[in-house]
């Protein structure tokens, strides 16, 4: 008998492949051509603009929903790949309810701001579309910059350099470049292939080259990067997660970033196996990503589990939302104490004089799944580097404690841990190595 | 990004983008900021005579027309020339095209219509080492009264006559700003030719009453109770202009004088369309004081990319293209038929073409039981209203009949092309 809903274990195949494909499909489909002109219609084109401000890679948005609403959606995306090379993917993953549209002035009169993201998305996926590559190299300078990671802020480092003139190679552990955008952020977010798509686009621009498979700290040093470059960039993201200190043992207890990891580089997303009863703990984007997939893939019930309340979550109130509309329940006030057979026992807390305490009661969950999303953690950055607060010491521009070495995204102190705020960080490293290495200061 | 340099009667600018006589170019301030926000050139705000400034009132100025969603459409005023004194300005526009020799500055000029006046003001002008003067024979209200702007403006011979003056005095191009408020643009344009003018601008703005407040029963905007007509301009002016201007590049008596265009421009398509339609360049104001003075940045990525798209190398290359195109009514092929197709898919069936067909025009649209519509061949004239009105863009297109089809409201095969001078009914052609 075909597996289904109520299949008990971890399984594959509870929902139809044709139903899979569909729940998969884009989060926010793409606008059309009136509908754009319709959204870029509302812009107010306000002066020095809250929502450019609220944007990490501070993308003119004005100017480029501007471009839009005038037919000429392919200046717009270059107003926006200006500032953001990566103003496609960012268009997809960015909490915009958090960033430029939480900032927009429209939200005061009509609680209803300009859709920018969907606006940005339509610039973009128009110029990308034409093929080619919409920058040129600077003439040569014959420097030579290593940048390790080809995630969001190694990759807008790169391409920054590479756009200066500069030579880069890129090192990167893994056998595919993107980063989480490969292999983190939920599939539905970025179908299609797009991160593959992007990099290769991005890759366009000419002067970069991909070493895959080349993992610093395995065969491949700092130092040896330092002898052998005028400049290192490190965007190595965090490679670790924090462990659950739990008591007992549960054969279903995994990695949610692994597990959402597989699900993305799935061929088939019918393929991938999930629980009947599936409880995930955290409270970050990771966490929903995982509930959510989960819950598409056909899994029964699923839980995230959030030790704090609903206030003191990391994730926006619009990912939350899209979890219970997707079926997830979110349980605030719930801190995992032990795992087993009968599933997962979490106590209950409250929050006591600004102290998060357990009440005495607890609750017990039956799961034959459990995903642990409690954060990601820097390892493998190389020795000698000042480290702050778990990730490695930058100033405003990048530049570490070692000189002639920056670092930036989620590997380095500075910003949120977002797409968008790596793009930032990676570009403004370039542009003071570039200062740096063309005789500035 | 396509060259967009641009030599207007032998005034260079970065762009074909000035901002137009008004506030935006009042102060030095606010010029230079202009010119840092990317403005190819800027007219200056138009100056008077020297001795006591000219006052302007003290309530407000403007009154507006808006669209849906409050979109600023029209804009009003009441405005004069500049209220500063005029060393002042002089002094500022010396010391901005010094700083700025790369963009265009010409300076507006407005006194009262005897020679000395202008000799005057041409030589103070000179001095400032502008790169021309614009003649303000077209501000409608205030002005007018005293005998300068429109009121001369509207009289063929004195602008002849003022700009003799102003070419015999002086070796600075000379730009004859015209106002709309006439019957026939081309009587202005031709007196400003005649009198050796090297370009017109056009158009000034258009008397105008933006509204009255229906519980004082005073015209807006209102000072104290009273109300006077002002100046009307922004998009909802633009067609008025871009007729006006393809009349004087059309015409034979004024073709291959250079046009500034002006009138509602605000984005780089409405610059292109006067460009196509003559004008040599353009000149801005609503959309500057509506937006501010970085909707330049729009204009010219998206001149760019429409250059770079046809392959134009220059933004010569545009001036004029449509000219041709725009001919006498008696001139159009009257043997073309086209029919309104109403696309089922996309209609909404909110039935407002049904209503403007049936009520106001050929009942040539049938509506059925479930508020499907579709045109009638037979009775439809083409006339595009039911496009015009359609909510959703592209549901009703315009087909054309191929020729020799027949056209199932006349009966008649599609001909090859005829116009009005040979048709049968044309009794003044059929006459001779
Ligand atoms: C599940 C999940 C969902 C997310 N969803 C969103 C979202 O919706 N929106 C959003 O804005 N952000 C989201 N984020 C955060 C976002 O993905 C990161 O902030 C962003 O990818 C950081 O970019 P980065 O370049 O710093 O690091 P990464 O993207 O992590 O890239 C680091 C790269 O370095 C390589 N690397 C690591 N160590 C080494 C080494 N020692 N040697 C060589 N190479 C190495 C890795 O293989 C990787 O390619 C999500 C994160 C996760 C985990
Ligand atoms: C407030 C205001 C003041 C103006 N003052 C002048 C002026 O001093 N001299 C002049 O030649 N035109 C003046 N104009 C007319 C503009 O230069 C321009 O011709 C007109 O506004 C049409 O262009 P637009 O639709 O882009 O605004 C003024 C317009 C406005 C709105
Ligand atoms: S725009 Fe400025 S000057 Fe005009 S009314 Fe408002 S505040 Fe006063």
């Amino acid at each position: 008998m075909p597996n289904d809903q109520s299949t008990p274990g971890i399984v594959a195949g509870r929902l139809s492949a044709d139903q899979i494909a569909q729940n998969f499909g884009d989060l926010h489909p793409p606008l059309d051509a009136h509908e754009a002109r319709v959204a870029a219609d509302r812009c107010y084109f306000c002066h020095d603009a809250p929502c450019m401000t609220a944007c990490p890679t501070s993308i003119d948005i004005p100017l480029f929903i501007r471009q839009i609403a005038t037919g000429t959606a392919e200046a717009a995306a270059k107003t926006i790949f200006n500032q953001n090379i990566l103003g496609g993917m960012c268009a997809r993953v960015c909490p915009t309810e958090t960033l430029c549209e939480e900032a927009c002035v429209r939200n005061e009169a009509e609680c209803e701001p300009v859709q920018i993201g969907r606006l940005q998305r339509y610039a973009t996926d128009t110029l990308m579309a034409r093929g080619g590559h919409p920058f040129t190299r600077a003439a040569a300078t014959g420097k030579r910059v290593a940048v390790v990671g080809a995630g969001p802020s190694g990759l807008a480092c790169a391409h920054r350099l590479a756009m200066k003139g500069h030579d880069v190679t890129i090192f990167d552990g893994r056998k595919k470049g993107g980063g989480l955008n490969e292999f983190g952020i939920a599939a539905y977010k970025a179908p299609g292939n797009f991160a593959q798509a992007e990099l290769a686009w991005l890759l366009g621009i000419g002067g970069i080259t991909v070493d895959y498979g080349k993992r610093l700290g395995d065969g491949l040093s700092l130092d040896d990067l330092q002898k052998s470059h005028d400049a290192v960039f490190l965007g190595i993201g965090l490679a670790g997660v924090n462990a659950l200190a739990v008591s007992g043992n549960h054969d279903g207890l995994a990695s949610a970033v692994d597990w959402i990891s597989a699900l993305r580089q799935s061929n088939d997303k019918a393929d991938v196996a999930v629980g009947r009863d599936v409880v995930v703990i955290g409270g970050g984007m990771t966490a929903i990503d995982a509930a959510v997939q989960a819950k598409l893939l056909g899994a029964e019930t699923v839980t995230i589990a959030y030790r704090r309340d609903k206030a003191a979550m990391a994730a926006s109130e619009f990912e939350q939302d899209l979890a219970t509309s997707k079926g997830v329940r979110i349980l605030y006030n719930a801190a995992p104490k032990s795992v087993g057979k009968e599933g997962i026992t979490l106590a209950r807390t409250a929050t006591k004089g600004g102290k998060l305490i357990e009440t005495g009661e607890t609750l017990t969950l039956p799961a034959d799944q459990i995903l642990r999303a409690i954060g990601q953690t820097l390892d493998g950055a190389p020795g000698g580097l000042a480290i702050e607060g778990g990730k490695i010491a930058v100033d405003a521009t990048g530049r570490t404690s070692v000189a002639g070495v920056w670092a930036g995204g989620d590997c380095a102190t500075g910003g949120e841990d977002l797409t968008v705020t790596a793009v930032a960080e990676g570009r403004d490293a370039a542009e003071d190595i570039h200062t740096s290495l063309t005789g500035g200061a | 990004m396509a060259d967009l340099r641009s030599n207007f009667i032998g005034i260079k600018s970065p762009n074909p983008f000035w901002l137009a006589s008004a506030p935006p170019t009042d102060k030095e301030y606010n010029v230079r900021r202009a010119y840092e926000a990317g403005w190819g050139g800027v007219v200056w705000k138009t100056l008077g005579e020297a001795g006591p400034p000219v006052v302007n009132v003290s309530g407000p100025r403007y009154g507006a027309i808006w669209g849906a969603d409050r979109r600023l459409l029209g804009l009003n005023n009441i405005e004069l020339i500049t209220d500063r004194p005029l060393e002042v300005n002089l002094r500022e526009i010396k010391q901005v095209k010094r700083d700025y020799p790369d963009r265009a500055l010409v300076v507006s000029l407005m006194v009262p219509c005897e020679e000395e006046p202008w000799k005057r003001i041409l030589k103070a002008v000179e001095e400032t080492e502008a790169d021309g003067v614009e003649l303000n024979f077209g501000c409608p209200h205030g002005m007018a009264e005293r005998g300068m702007g429109s009121a001369v403006g509207q009289v063929p011979e004195y602008i002849e006559m003022v700009t003799r003056w102003v070419k015999q005095n002086s070796r600075m191009p000379c730009i004859v700003k015209l106002t709309p408020n006439i019957t026939n643009i081309l009587y202005p344009a031709e007196a400003a030719k005649r009198g050796g003018a090297d370009a017109v601008s056009l158009i000034n703005t258009i008397n105008s009453i933006t509204s009255v407040n229906l519980d004082t029963f005073t015209p807006e905007p209102t000072i104290d109770g009273l109300g006077a007509h002002g100046g009307y301009c922004g998009p909802a002016v633009k067609p008025i202009a871009l007729n006006m201007v393809a009349e004087i590049a059309r015409s034979a008596t004024t073709a291959g004088l250079p046009i500034s265009g002006i009138g509602g421009i605000t984005t780089w398509r409405d610059a292109a369309e006067f460009m196509a339609l003559g004008a040599g360049n353009v000149q801005v104001c609503t959309a500057a004081m509506t937006y501010g003075f970085k909707v330049v940045q729009e204009m010219i990525s998206g001149l760019s990319e429409f250059m770079d798209n046809h392959g134009l190398t220059s933004v010569d290359e545009i001036v004029g293209r449509a000219v041709p195109k725009v001919k006498d009514w008696k001139d159009l092929n009257l043997n073309f038929v086209t029919k309104a197709v109403i696309d089922e898919d996309l209609c909404i069936k909110c039935g407002r073409c049904y209503a403007a067909c049936e009520d106001t025009s050929h009942q040539a649209i049938e509506m059925g039981e479930d508020r499907t519509f579709r045109v009638k061949d037979d009775e439809c004239v083409a006339c595009n209203l039911c496009v015009n009105v359609c909510p959703i863009e592209n549901c009703i297109t315009m087909k054309e009949l191929p020729l020799g089809e027949v056209d199932p409201r006349t009966g008649r095969k599609v001909e090859p092309y005829a116009n009005w001078t040979t048709h049968p009914n044309n009794t003044a052609a059929n006459a001779g």
